[in-house]
């Protein structure tokens, strides 16, 4: 047998050498990045900085902290990302919990009529016609309210309470006279701390990494949350050129505001990405019941 | 069952339920704010597809503009770009469904791992390009690639190549799409797999171990088998996304050099109905896209239960 085919030990080995690559390949952009982002634009330009940092300078960071569209998206960022994460939670735990009781009567019909808007939805044009005709546009609203609780996150926490309150202690409390609401405040909630940081880490980031509602429903530019910003720096002006023209007469010499550009570039996408990429691995963990428990077979 | 029942019999169970319903009011309570979000942003939105079939005007409202029929549809069908948004959706999907069993094989691969500490890392590292938001993702892509600055075209002139336009061209459009998007799920997508491959008991290794099996025999004939319920549900989640994915990020890559590929359905619905405020044909477009999901969606269902018995219903 052992002629045909390779030996465990080389199977290994060049198992470990494959894993390697890949983890090499996925991990490189994000060192260049922050390599770049603190690197001199003209040696990032050049390719000399391929790896680390080379003629290590702090001006792109400087440069976006003076920016103000920045620090304005930023706040923004986090204001809809708070709002939206705390009513994403208010409406997704008392119904997922309600969803979950055996004594709900109509539950199949009620789940059909939250799990038939996986298959099918309105689209995007009759959406947008009835968040405007709500009066939401150009609000914080716009952007938190729409998508702030979905089918998958209401089967995920209902599987959730299914599985952990068991049935003995909700009709323990009732034969005590507790009302359901006491219970799901009192017995419920407090059981389920796990489920409400997975939810509100996965809402959380959706909401921080978001850009496509804000686009189509904001106008006004102090409401951009940061994704819209950087879309702008690094994309619109990117691509086109003709942004950097536009801008060029009123604030200096277009050479000037390439380089600025090309100094903030890097600085940007690190301040957008970095605080998830710090905080995540803590929360690895969370993320992944996350996606397990959103993958139990209904 | 309610006709063989009797009309006395139906009654009362119909009390039974009414005050079954009466004694758990709070539980309707607590569903209720979640049922009226559901109300106003899904289903009349999906009242508000019918403008598909009629000419909207705004100060008509939805009701009360007129019914138009198939008109829209029938000016998407006959248009010229018909063909090329349908390719092209079509191909830019197909190209990612392809990508499918990467995640598969990674899996495997890290499951394979003997020392945790490795693995572990490896996961992690793999894993967080996840977290970045795809705003940044086709930063990190424009930076990268540029004719001029970017390291990769640096890279191929340093080789002795030419500059590769790929941005801006249409026959780089969908490589590009597709692998940065992998680069940033392929981790991500391993979790499901190796929760699944956690569960395969580990004496039918031993077992084949001591029959002589190699590794890559163990692999196919035990951690395949055992993962393929997953793989088969997955794999029907991703055809029902199919016509679907990706449109945001599309929309951030797209310019007037590379549209000849990278135009697709959904970005041609924002476009007329959001930019040009054709509001019903767009939703036509719309309503043509999301038909062809359904109709995917049902289909693939109903093969991988004939063939597989795993199915989603």
């Amino acid at each position: 047998m052992g002629k045909r085919g390779i030996s465990e030990k080389t199977f290994d080995r060049l198992n470990i050498l494959f894993v390697m690559m890949i983890v090499l390949v996925i991990t490189y952009p994000v060192i260049f990045i922050v390599s770049a982002s603190i690197s001199d634009p003209a040696a990032v330009n050049t390719g000399k900085m391929w790896l680390w940092p080379v003629d290590i300078t702090f001006d792109g960071f400087k440069k976006v902290f003076q920016n103000e569209a920045i620090w304005r998206g930023y706040y923004n960022t986090i204001i809809y990302t708070l709002v939206g994460t705390a009513i994403h939670l208010v409406l997704l735990l008392p119904a997922s919990y309600a969803l979950s009781r055996k004594e709900l009567k109509g539950k199949k019909l009620l789940l059909w009529f939250i799990l038939f808007t996986m298959l099918f939805n309105g689209g995007l044009i009759p959406t947008y016609l009835v968040v405007k005709s709500l009066g939401m546009l150009d609000t914080m609203w716009a952007i938190v309210i729409p998508g702030v609780v979905g089918a998958w996150s209401l089967l995920v926490a209902r599987t959730f309470f299914q599985q952990s309150i068991p049935d003995q202690l909700v009709e323990a409390a009732k034969i005590d006279g507790a009302s359901d609401i006491f219970i799901f405040f009192r017995i419920a909630l407090p059981l389920s701390a796990p489920l409400i940081a997975v939810m509100a880490l996965f809402h959380g980031v959706s909401m921080w990494n978001q850009y496509f509602g804000a686009l189509i429903y904001l106008s006004d530019e102090s409401k951009y949350p940061l994704q819209l910003v950087l879309r702008e720096i690094l994309i619109v002006n990117e691509i086109s050129g003709d942004g950097m023209m536009e801008g060029a007469g009123t604030t200096g010499s277009l050479v000037e505001q390439v380089k600025t550009a090309d100094l903030i570039k890097y600085a940007v996408m690190i301040v957008s990405a970095l605080p998830l990429l710090i905080i995540y691995p803590f929360l690895q963990k969370y993320f992944v019941k996350g996606v397990l428990i959103g993958s139990v077979k209904e | 069952m309610a006709q063989t029942m009797g009309p006395t019999l139906k009654r009362k169970r119909l009390a039974t339920t009414w005050k079954s319903m009466k004694r758990n009011w709070q539980l309707y309570l607590l569903l209720l704010p979640t049922l009226l979000f559901f109300t106003i942003f899904h289903y009349i939105p999906m009242y508000g597809v019918q403008i598909a079939f009629k000419d909207f005007y705004a100060n008509m409202g939805i009701i009360g503009s007129p019914w138009i029929g198939f008109g829209h549809f029938e000016r998407f069908f006959e248009s010229y770009y018909f063909w090329r948004l349908l390719k092209n959706t079509i191909l830019l999907n197909l190209y990612q469904l392809l990508l499918f069993p990467l995640p598969i094989i990674l899996a495997l691969m890290l499951n394979e791992l003997k020392n945790s500490a490795f693995k572990k890392w490896s996961q992690t590292l793999t894993y967080a390009p996840h977290f970045i938001s795809v705003v940044v993702v086709v930063g990190m892509v424009v930076a990268f690639l540029d004719p001029i600055t970017g390291i990769v075209n640096l890279a191929i002139k340093g080789l002795g190549g030419e500059a590769i336009p790929f941005l801006t061209s249409p026959e780089w459009f969908r490589h590009v799409y597709v692998w940065s998007g992998e680069w940033q799920s392929l981790g991500w997508g391993t979790i499901i797999y190796l929760a699944a491959l956690a569960g395969v008991n580990p004496e039918l290794h031993e077992a084949a171990k001591v029959d002589g099996a190699t590794a890559f025999q163990r692999i196919w004939h035990i951690n395949i088998p055992s993962i393929l319920p997953t793989i088969v549900v997955l794999f029907i989640l991703n055809i029902g996304k199919f016509m679907s994915i990706g449109f945001e990020k599309v929309l951030l890559m797209q310019n007037s050099l590379n549209s000849e590929t990278s135009d697709i359905i959904q970005t041609f619905v924002y476009e007329t109905g959001l930019l040009e405020g054709q509001y019903s044909f767009a939703a036509a477009v719309g309503l043509f896209d999301s038909a062809i999901n359904i109709i995917l969606l049902i289909l693939v269902n109903y093969l991988a239960r004939r063939v597989s018995e795993n199915s989603l219903w």
